[in-house]
């Protein structure tokens, strides 16, 4: 289906005062791909994402989510395909009730009044969050919060998935069951992070962006095993595949 | 005087007491803000030496904390809270209006004093029961209400994102507030020189977050109309109430209840 189709093409943008954010980058992600966008701080992967949903639009160059290149005219009907998931959650939740908040989108969208309960109750439950329904926003904990988001952008049913930083805040257990719920589903997956072992968890494919140009884009594991080139963007290897390196010197070392 | 941290769970747990299910609860949130909104009309609208007639107005508050099963205490803690401004506004009025009114006990009461005591009397009932209406409806149901009621949509989104990011808000406050304490040294409260900086730095942080909540609902299908899912259903229960509680604080602004049952008991004797 080609409307879960991702492609931006030469896509230059810089901010009013004149920084450039990003440098001509192309690249065309297809239907139910999942792709790891990472790199250092200000490397422009949140400004990437500000074009995906058109937040912002680029000084030249394109970004097509479908058949048709974004503009500020079909603005509408791209953003119902995109479900975007911001790195902190109170900006997402705006509502006063999480109930409230999931039914958001689905009420803009025009889904009649006696459907939004069961749309809403089923991406609650998707999410596990079922039982938070009446909880407002502010009462609940880090990894609640984050999985009410979640719920709230599915209940747009979209078809492409963009998270910034899903993991963030997380303590190890949140995020352990955030990467399993995000493994059962089957959008197309465009994650922003610093947590190389969520890509490598999630994402067949990564994408290294470098002071606002693709530096790579290509198979994760091909290159998390890149060690240069790793280094060369401020990042290193997944904790586990350190590990595995280790493991073998550590058993390398006693054999000798 | 509580301090900012304790104050925000104050708040929460206001609103919380909103998720009981009583008679009072379970009345349309429209009755219970028009019935408010007139209690605070006719509380207003006695004359400025008004003590005794104001008195029966006590039932409404006391029929909501009753059937509401809200606990007294918590009301009556949040209205001291504020009552310092009451106090401020008619401390002086036992000095300026020095004219003898009436006896109690041999002892000569002056205008002054009984004008502070009407300020105060009122101010306890208009502000407890306006948190009394948050703790039996909700502050989002009773935002709800104000929409239908056709107070301009602008307004009513207004008070409920106040209300959601009252608490972001103080927290990001606070967090600012015990970075600066811990590089302070043995200052308290915050230097006058760093007010500047330090409420420019929550301005900033604060328009940042409004841009990305804005963002995030455009995301989401955002045109400028917040639409709500619950509807509201009035019935008789809502009807009655209104009009029985119109019709108490009418006769009770138009007769002076006390005095018509002090006589009415003398008549008895």
């Amino acid at each position: 289906m080609s409307h879960h189709i991702v492609e931006v093409k030469d896509l230059v943008y810089a901010y009013p005062d004149t920084t450039p954010a990003l440098n001509g980058i192309s690249f065309r992600i297809t239907h139910g791909e999942s792709v790891g966008i990472v790199g250092a701080n200000g490397a422009g992967k949140s400004t990437l994402l500000m074009h995906l949903t058109g937040c912002l639009f680029p000084r030249s160059g394109s970004v097509q989510i479908g058949d048709h290149a974004l503009t500020r005219h079909n603005l509408k009907q791209a953003r119902a395909r995109i479900g975007m998931i911001f790195q902190d959650p109170d900006d997402q939740l705006f509502m006063p009730t999480v109930y409230d908040d999931v039914a958001f989108g689905p009420l803009n969208q025009g889904v009649p009044a006696e459907e939004i309960e069961t749309t809403v109750e089923r991406a609650l439950e998707t999410v596990g969050a079922l039982h938070l329904k009446t909880r407002p926003p502010y009462k609940l904990s880090g990894g609640e919060k984050r999985r009410v988001a979640i719920a709230a952008v599915l209940a747009m049913a979209p078809d492409i998935l963009i998270l910034d930083e899903p993991s963030s805040g997380l303590d190890p257990r949140s995020r352990r069951q955030l990467i399993e719920l995000l493994k059962t589903f089957e959008h197309t997956k465009i994650i922003a992070t610093h947590d190389l072992d969520l890509v490598l968890d999630l994402c067949e494919r990564t994408i290294i962006l470098h002071q606002g140009t693709l530096a790579a884009d290509g198979k994760t594991e091909e290159i998390f095993a890149d060690e240069r080139l790793l280094l060369d963007n401020n990042l290193e290897k997944p904790l586990r595949m350190q590990g595995v390196q280790d493991d073998a010197k550590a058993s390398g070392s006693r054999l000798s | 005087m509580a301090s900012i941290d304790t104050a925000l769970v104050s708040i929460g747990a206001l609103n919380e007491l909103a998720s009981q299910d009583t008679h009072i609860h379970r009345l349309d949130p429209r009755a219970k803000l028009i019935t408010t909104v007139l209690f605070i009309v006719t509380v207003v609208s006695f004359d400025k030496y008004a003590v005794s007639a104001l008195l029966p107005l006590v039932l409404y508050p006391v029929v909501l904390t009753a059937l509401g099963d809200i606990p007294t205490g918590a009301i009556i803690r949040k209205v001291l809270i504020v009552s310092p401004f009451a106090v401020l506004i008619g401390i002086f009025n036992p000095f300026f209006d020095r004219e003898v009114l009436m006896h109690i006990g041999g002892v000569p009461v002056t205008g002054g004093v009984i004008s502070f005591a009407s300020i105060l009397l009122r101010f306890f009932l208009t502000v407890g029961v306006a948190l009394l209406l948050i703790a039996v409806t909700g502050f989002e149901a009773v935002c709800q209400a104000l929409e239908r009621l056709k107070v301009p949509r602008a307004f009513v989104v207004q008070l409920l994102f106040l209300y959601r990011y009252l608490f972001v808000l103080l927290e990001e406050g606070l967090r600012i507030r015990r970075a600066y304490a811990l590089r302070a040294g043995d200052t308290r409260g915050v230097a006058m020189r760093h007010y500047g900086s330090l409420s420019g730095q929550l301005l900033l942080r604060t328009l940042d977050r409004a841009q990305r909540i804005h963002q995030a609902m455009l995301c989401r299908g955002f045109d400028g109309r917040i639409r709500v899912a619950r509807s509201l259903r009035a019935g008789p229960a809502d009807v009655l109430f209104v009009l029985f509680w119109c019709l108490f604080f009418f006769l009770a602004r138009r007769y002076n209840l006390p005095l018509l049952l002090g006589a009415f008991m003398e008549g008895i004797v």
